[in-house]
C-alpha cells in the first residue's frame, strides 16, 4: 500500500525519461498508432511508473469547446466536481473516456471528459476571457476538490496518461482510434512509486501541454516565483512549473517562442557578450528581468500547442534529442530508433544545440 | 587595587627565554601595556584589550595573552561578565557602550541548514572547467518587457548595480574607521567589481576616483549629502536603521572630528556629529516614498535607491512597505551585526537574526506578488561562503560583508572600537595608527577573501548542479534543517535534513 | 561470409545473445534501437544495418564493429581496444574515458565527444570525425588522439566550450586557431607538417573507409590545440 505522503505533490520525486513527438507542417491527420510505436524501441529509457500522450486536432466535431480531462477517485468527488461544473459551464457532451482493459495498466480511477464552454453569463460577470477562466477553472479543481484532477484542458486536444509504459497506456485509451496533426508522448522513470495517475507526463494546461526528459536543479526558485502570477504548483514536478513558465511568459508577458527559449534556456554571459551587439543586448535584457525563470540542470523538453510544438534542450544539452523529418512530417525523439520505428526513411536527422529552440508550425488555416 | 578594583580579564604572559627586549612591543601596544623604565620590560594587564598586535609583532613569538584564571565564582545565571557589567554602572552610573557585533550565544542558523548535492537524477558541475556564473544584477525589475513600434524590445531597464560576485562590502562610516580602511575598501571594491559603502560619514574628496564602486549613504545626520555626493554614488543607500542598534542613532564625539572628518561631515572641527534615531523627515511609510522619490529626482532617476533596515519584529511587513515606496534594494541588517559603538543592552538584546528575517521578508514580497520589484542584500554577521550561499537559497540576491572585511585588514575582534585606540589601524583616526593599516596591502587581502569566497561558493553551486548563481535565489529545497524545531522549519521555509 | 542477424522483435539481451552465439563475423539486419551491441567484446567482426541503440561497443576491447547508418549516444564508452567505423553521425559522448583502439566517424558528432579520453602506456585512442563536433568537444582530455575535420555540414567546425578540462593528449582541427575560442589552459596553433605527419595514418585509414580523398582533406589549414603546461587548471587550496 503506497502511503499517501509519497503521492506526487506530497513529495518531490526525480525522474528521467524518453520524449517523442509528431507534427504534420501540413495539418494532415496521424494516427495515434505512430506515437504508441515510436515509444516502443525506447522501452528501456521509462520503467514502466508514467507514460502518456498528447494529440492535437482530435476532436474536429468539438473543436470551439474546451475539453476537460477530469481523473476521478470517487463517484462522491465527481458528483461534486461536476456540480461545479454545470453551474459555470455549458456541457455539450460527458461521458467515460474509452479503454481497454490492459494486464499493465491496474488501479484506473474513473476517467471522464467532458466538452464544455464557459457560460457567457459568468465570463461577463467575472471580466475574463474564457481561455483566463478555464485555466482558474482547472487549478481550483485540482487545489480545492479532493479525490478529482483536470489533467488535460486545451481546445481539439487531449492528454492521455496513466502509470504504465507508454506503449501501455497507449494500447489503454485505445490511441489507434484517435487521429491529430500532433502528436507528444512521453515515457517516465521516477525514483518513487507515484501511485498517482496525475503525476505521469505530459502536464497540461490550456492547450499547453510539456513533456519534460531530465531534473532541473532550480526547480524551486522557478517554483516560488511563478507562484507570485497565480500558479499553483500542487504536482511539485518539473513539468508542472515549466508548463506554468511557458503560458506565464507566452501568453501573459507576450514573449514568442524564441524569446521563450532565450529566458529558460539563456545563453552563458561570455555567449551573450560574443553576440553582435543588438542580439547581445536582447539577451542580456531578458536574462535580467527573467533572472528567475532561468532553468538550470538537465532537460529536453517539447511543448505542443495548439498549431504547433517548440522542441528545446537545456543550454548544456545534458539530454539527447533527434530532428528529422519526411515529407509534411517532423518527428522529434529521444533517439533516432524512434523515430525511424514510424519513418525507416526519415531524413534530415539532425540535433539541436543546448538552448537551440525548434520550433515547428502548421501552416495557418490548416488546423 | 582598592576596594572597587577588578581584577584585569586578560593577562599578558611574556616568555623571558624568548624575549630579547627588541621593545617592540612598547612602541606596537597604544594602550601603553607595554613599558621599559631602561632596566625592566614590564606589563599592565589592566589596560590589555587583547588585540593581539603586540603577540602578532613580537619577533620571536615571546608574548602570548590568556584569560585570567583569577575567575569569580562559577555561575551559570550571574555570570562573571554580567557581574563585573554591574560594578562598572555602579562606578560610573553610565550606560555599557560596546563596539562589533554581539557575542551571546544566541543559535546561528547558518549553523543548522545544510546545503544540496546533486547525484545519479541530475549531474554536478565542475567549476574549475565548465562555465559557471556568479553575476548578480541588483535593482528592480518591471512586470512586463516593454517593445518599440518595431516589436524588439526597448532593453530598458531601472538603473540595476551590477556585481561580478554575490558580495558587497557594508557601510563603516569614515570616523568609525579610518581613512587607510575606507581606501582598502574602495581599492578591493574596484577590482573584484563589487561595491563598498561610505557609511554615513560622507565621501572623502580623494576617493571620488573610485565613485563606480561606491555607494553613498543619506543617513539621519545627512553628513556630507550634497548633490555632487550623490551623484558620485552608483548608487544611494537610505539608512534607516542597523542591525547592531535598531531604533538607535550614532554619535562620533566632538574630539574625533579632526581636520579630515570635519572637511568630509561637513561640520565644524571638534563639533560632535551626531545621527539622530530617526530621520526627522520620515516619521511614516509614505514619508519614506518621498525621500526615496526626491533623492531619485537629484539624481535624474540615474542610481538605484537602497534602503537599510534593521532586522526587527514585523521586518516583513516593513519590508514590503519599502518595496512599495519606490525604492530599488532593500538591505537587511540581522541583529549580530557589527558596529563601532553601541549601547550593548541594545546591541545584546534588540532585534532578530538575519537568517528568519530574510525568510520571512523573501516569502512575504512573494506571496505579494512583488518579489521582482526589490533586490534583497542580507547583512548582520555573514562569515564565510558557506553562510552565503544558504542567505542565496533563503531568498537573497547578495549579502553585505562587513566584520569579516575588518578580519581580513588585520582586525582581531577584541571589541574595543569605541575607544580609537585600534592597534591594527582600522577603527581609529590618529595618524600614527592609521599609518599601520597599508591600503594596498589591505586591498589585496579584501581581494583574496573575496575571491576565495568566490571560488567556494562555486563549488557549492556545482556541486548542486547549477551552473548561474540566480537559480539558488530563493531555491529553499537545496537546504535542510538540522536540530530546528517545526516553528524555525517553517519560518526558514525549509524541511528538515531526510525529509 | 558473415552470418545475417534478424534484430526485429530482439531486444538488447536476445540480440546480444545471437550475436555471441555464432563464433566469426555477423551482421546484424534490421537493427532498430537495441542497444549495447557489441558491450564488452573483444574480437569478432559485427556490420550494423539500420539504428542502433545507444553504448554501441562500451568497454569494447578488441575486433570491429561496422554501422551503416546514424549510431546514437554513447557509442565506444571506456573501449579499450577494437575499431569502431559509422558510416552517418554518431550522437552526443562519444568514446567517453576511451583507453585505446579507433573511432571513425563519417559525418558529425554531437555533444561531449571524446570526453575524458585517456592514454595508458603503450594504448592511444584515436578518434577521427569527418564532419563537425558539438559543444565541449574533447572535455576533460586525458590523451589520445581527436581528429576533427569539417567536412560535412554547417556552421563553425566544433560548437562553445572546446576543450574545456584538457590536461593531456591533443586535438586536431581543419580550421584555423582563430575561428574557435580555447579555454585559457589550451594551446592552439596552426598544426606543422611533423604535427600532420604524425596523424597522417589516422588520416588515411578515414579516407579508406569512407572513400575520401586524402589530399583534398590535408589541403586546408589545421590547429593543433594541446594543454599549456605553463597554465594547467588549478584550484588555489590553503591547509585548514
Amino acid at each position: 500500500m503506497i502511503r499517501p505522503e509519497l503521492f506526487e505533490g506530497q513529495v518531490r520525486i526525480p525522474s528521467g525519461c524518453a520524449i517523442s513527438a509528431v507534427i504534420s507542417r501540413e495539418g494532415r491527420l496521424i494516427s495515434g498508432q505512430a506515437i504508441v510505436d515510436s515509444m516502443r524501441p525506447m522501452h528501456e529509457r521509462s520503467n514502466g511508473l508514467g507514460g502518456g500522450f498528447a494529440g492535437y486536432g482530435i476532436y474536429p466535431e468539438y473543436k470551439d469547446f474546451f475539453a476537460l480531462h477530469i481523473f476521478y477517485d470517487t463517484d462522491e468527488a465527481r458528483a461534486a466536481v461536476e456540480a461545479h461544473l454545470r453551474a459555470v459551464l455549458e456541457i455539450v457532451r460527458a461521458e467515460n473516456i474509452p479503454t481497454r482493459k490492459h494486464p499493465a495498466i491496474t488501479a484506473e480511477p474513473f476517467i471522464w471528459r467532458y466538452f464544455v464552454t464557459p457560460l457567457r453569463s459568468v465570463l461577463h460577470s467575472c471580466q475574463q476571457d474564457e481561455e483566463e477562466f478555464i485555466a482558474r477553472l482547472a487549478m481550483r479543481v485540482n487545489t480545492g476538490y479532493p479525490g478529482a484532477y483536470v489533467f488535460s484542458s486545451g481546445k481539439n486536444m487531449g492528454v492521455f496518461k496513466a502509470v504504465g509504459y507508454p506503449e501501455d497506456v497507449g494500447e489503454f485509451y485505445r490511441l489507434e482510434e484517435y487521429s491529430g496533426y500532433c502528436w507528444t508522448a512521453h515515457g517516465r522513470y521516477p525514483t518513487n512509486t507515484p501511485g498517482w495517475w496525475g503525476g505521469a507526463h505530459p502536464f497540461a494546461l490550456l492547450d499547453r501541454t510539456i513533456v519534460h526528459n531530465g531534473e532541473i536543479s532550480s526547480y524551486d526558485c522557478n517554483r516560488r516565483t511563478i507562484e507570485m502570477y497565480g500558479y499553483k504548483c500542487t504536482l511539485q514536478t518539473d513539468t508542472e512549473v515549466i508548463t506554468y513558465i511557458a503560458d506565464f511568459l507566452q501568453r501573459k508577458q507576450g514573449l514568442t517562442l524564441e524569446e521563450m527559449a532565450s529566458v529558460i534556456a539563456a545563453p552563458f554571459w561570455s555567449t551573450i557578450e560574443r553576440q553582435p551587439k543588438g542580439k547581445s543586448q536582447e539577451l542580456a535584457y531578458l536574462r535580467t528581468v527573467y533572472s528567475s525563470l532561468l532553468i538550470t540542470g538537465p532537460f529536453s523538453i517539447i511543448l505542443g500547442f495548439r498549431g504547433g510544438l517548440m522542441a528545446l534542450n537545456d543550454r548544456l544539452k545534458l539530454r539527447s534529442m533527434v530532428v528529422g523529418e519526411k515529407d509534411d512530417k517532423v518527428y522529434i525523439a529521444s533517439e533516432e530508433a524512434a523515430i525511424r520505428a514510424v519513418e525507416p526513411g526519415a531524413e534530415n536527422i539532425w540535433a539541436p544545440a543546448g538552448g537551440q529552440p525548434v520550433v515547428v508550425r502548421v501552416r495557418e488555416g490548416a488546423y | 587595587m582598592g576596594q572597587w578594583e577588578v581584577y584585569p580579564e586578560f593577562e599578558v604572559v611574556r616568555s623571558s627565554a624568548r624575549c630579547t627586549k627588541c621593545l617592540g612591543c612598547v612602541a606596537q601596544c597604544a594602550n601603553g601595556v607595554h613599558q621599559y623604565d631602561g632596566v625592566q620590560l614590564t606589563c599592565d594587564s589592566a589596560k590589555c584589550v587583547d588585540c593581539h598586535r603586540c603577540v602578532a609583532m613580537c619577533p620571536t613569538r615571546a608574548l602570548k595573552i590568556v584569560k585570567t584564571d583569577c575567575a569569580l565564582r562559577e555561575n551559570s545565571n550571574w555570570d562573571s561578565q554580567t557581574i563585573k557589567e554591574i560594578f562598572k554602572q555602579a562606578q560610573s552610573g553610565g550606560v555599557l557602550l560596546s563596539s562589533m557585533g554581539t557575542p551571546k550565544p544566541y543559535p546561528v542558523y547558518w549553523d543548522k541548514l545544510l546545503l544540496n548535492a546533486s547525484q545519479v537524477t541530475n549531474p554536478s558541475i565542475d567549476p574549475l572547467r565548465e562555465p559557471m556564473e556568479t553575476r548578480v544584477c541588483l535593482g528592480k525589475k518591471p512586470d512586463k518587457p516593454q517593445r518599440g513600434p518595431d516589436g524588439r524590445f526597448t532593453c530598458e531597464l531601472p538603473p540595476q548595480l551590477k556585481l561580478a560576485m554575490p558580495m558587497l562590502f557594508s557601510a563603516m562610516s569614515y570616523g568609525s574607521v579610518s581613512y587607510n580602511a575606507h581606501e582598502a575598501l574602495a581599492r578591493a571594491a574596484e577590482e573584484l567589481g563589487v561595491y563598498y559603502n561610505t557609511g554615513e560619514g560622507g565621501l572623502h574628496e580623494d576617493f571620488y576616483a573610485y565613485s563606480p564602486n561606491t555607494i553613498v549613504q543619506v543617513a539621519s545626520g545627512r553628513f556630507g549629502v550634497h548633490e555632487g555626493y550623490l551623484n558620485a554614488g552608483a548608487a544611494i543607500e537610505i539608512k534607516m536603521g542597523q542591525g547592531a542598534k535598531p531604533g538607535i542613532g550614532g554619535h562620533l564625539p566632538g574630539t574625533k572630528v579632526g581636520a579630515d572628518i570635519s572637511r568630509t561631515r561637513m561640520i565644524p572641527e571638534g563639533s560632535d556629529a551626531i545621527s539622530p534615531a530617526p530621520h526627522h523627515d520620515i516619521y511614516s511609510i509614505e514619508d519614506l516614498r518621498q525621500l526615496v522619490y526626491s533623492l531619485k529626482q537629484s539624481t535624474h532617476h540615474k542610481k538605484p535607491v537602497i534602503v537599510k533596515v534593521a532586522a526587527v519584529h514585523n521586518i516583513a511587513a516593513i519590508a514590503s512597505g519599502i518595496a512599495r515606496s519606490g525604492a530599488d534594494i532593500i538591505a537587511i541588517d540581522g541583529f549580530r551585526g557589527g558596529t563601532g559603538a553601541a549601547p550593548t543592552r541594545i546591541r545584546d538584546n534588540v532585534g532578530i537574526p538575519i537568517e528568519l528575517a530574510l525568510a520571512a521578508v523573501d516569502q512575504r514580497l512573494r506571496d505579494e506578488g512583488i518579489r521582482n520589484q526589490v533586490g534583497i542584500i542580507a547583512g548582520g554577521s555573514i562569515r564565510s561562503s558557506a553562510d552565503v550561499a544558504k542567505a542565496i537559497a533563503l531568498g537573497a540576491d547578495a549579502v553585505y560583508i562587513a566584520t569579516a572585511a575588518l578580519l581580513a585588514l588585520g582586525c582581531h575582534l577584541c571589541r574595543t572600537c569605541q575607544t580609537g585606540m585600534c592597534n591594527w589601524g582600522i577603527a581609529t583616526q590618529r595618524p600614527e595608527l592609521v599609518a599601520r593599516l597599508d591600503p594596498k596591502e589591505g586591498a589585496k587581502r579584501l581581494v583574496n577573501l573575496m575571491t576565495a569566497w568566490n571560488h567556494e561558493i562555486m563549488e557549492m553551486l556545482g556541486g548542486m548542479g547549477i551552473n548561474s548563481i540566480e537559480a539558488l535565489r530563493g531555491n529553499r529545497l537545496m537546504l535542510r534543517g538540522i536540530g530546528l524545531t517545526a516553528k524555525e522549519l517553517e519560518i526558514l521555509g525549509v524541511a528538515h535534513a531526510g525529509e | 561470409m558473415a552470418y545475417k542477424i534478424m534484430a526485429q522483435g530482439l531486444d538488447a539481451a536476445g540480440l546480444g545473445r545471437q550475436i555471441q552465439a555464432h563464433p566469426g563475423p555477423v551482421e546484424v539486419v534490421g537493427c532498430l534501437g537495441q542497444r549495447f551491441i557489441g558491450a564488452g567484446m573483444h574480437g569478432k567482426k559485427i556490420r550494423v544495418t539500420g539504428i542502433p541503440g545507444n553504448a554501441l561497443g562500451a568497454y569494447l576491447n578488441g575486433g570491429e564493429i561496422e554501422v551503416c547508418a546514424n549510431a546514437q549516444d554513447a557509442v565506444g564508452d571506456t573501449m579499450n581496444a577494437g575499431t569502431i567505423v559509422i558510416h552517418g553521425d554518431v550522437g552526443d559522448t562519444v568514446g567517453y574515458a576511451m583507453r585505446g583502439g579507433e573511432i571513425y566517424v563519417e559525418g558529425s558528432a554531437g555533444y561531449r565527444a571524446g570526453v575524458h579520453m585517456k592514454e595508458y602506456q603503450d594504448k592511444v585512442p584515436v578518434m577521427v570525425i569527418g564532419g563537425r563536433a558539438g559543444s565541449f568537444l574533447g572535455e576533460y582530455q586525458a590523451g589520445g588522439v581527436i581528429l576533427v575535420l569539417g567536412l560535412t555540414g554547417s556552421g563553425p567546425i566544433a560548437g562553445n566550450f572546446p576543450c574545456t578540462g584538457m590536461h593531456g593528449g591533443k586535438v586536431l582541427l581543419r580550421c584555423r586557431p582563430e575561428e574557435l575560442l580555447f579555454p585559457g589552459q589550451v594551446t592552439a596553433l596552426p598544426a606543422s607538417p611533423q604535427d600532420l605527419d604524425a596523424v597522417r595514418p589516422y588520416l588515411e585509414e578515414f579516407c579508406r573507409r569512407f572513400g575520401k580523398d586524402l589530399a583534398f582533406i590535408l589541403n586546408a589549414p589545421f590547429t593543433l590545440a594541446v594543454p599549456d603546461s605553463r597554465n594547467p587548471y588549478r584550484q588555489m587550496y590553503v591547509a585548514n
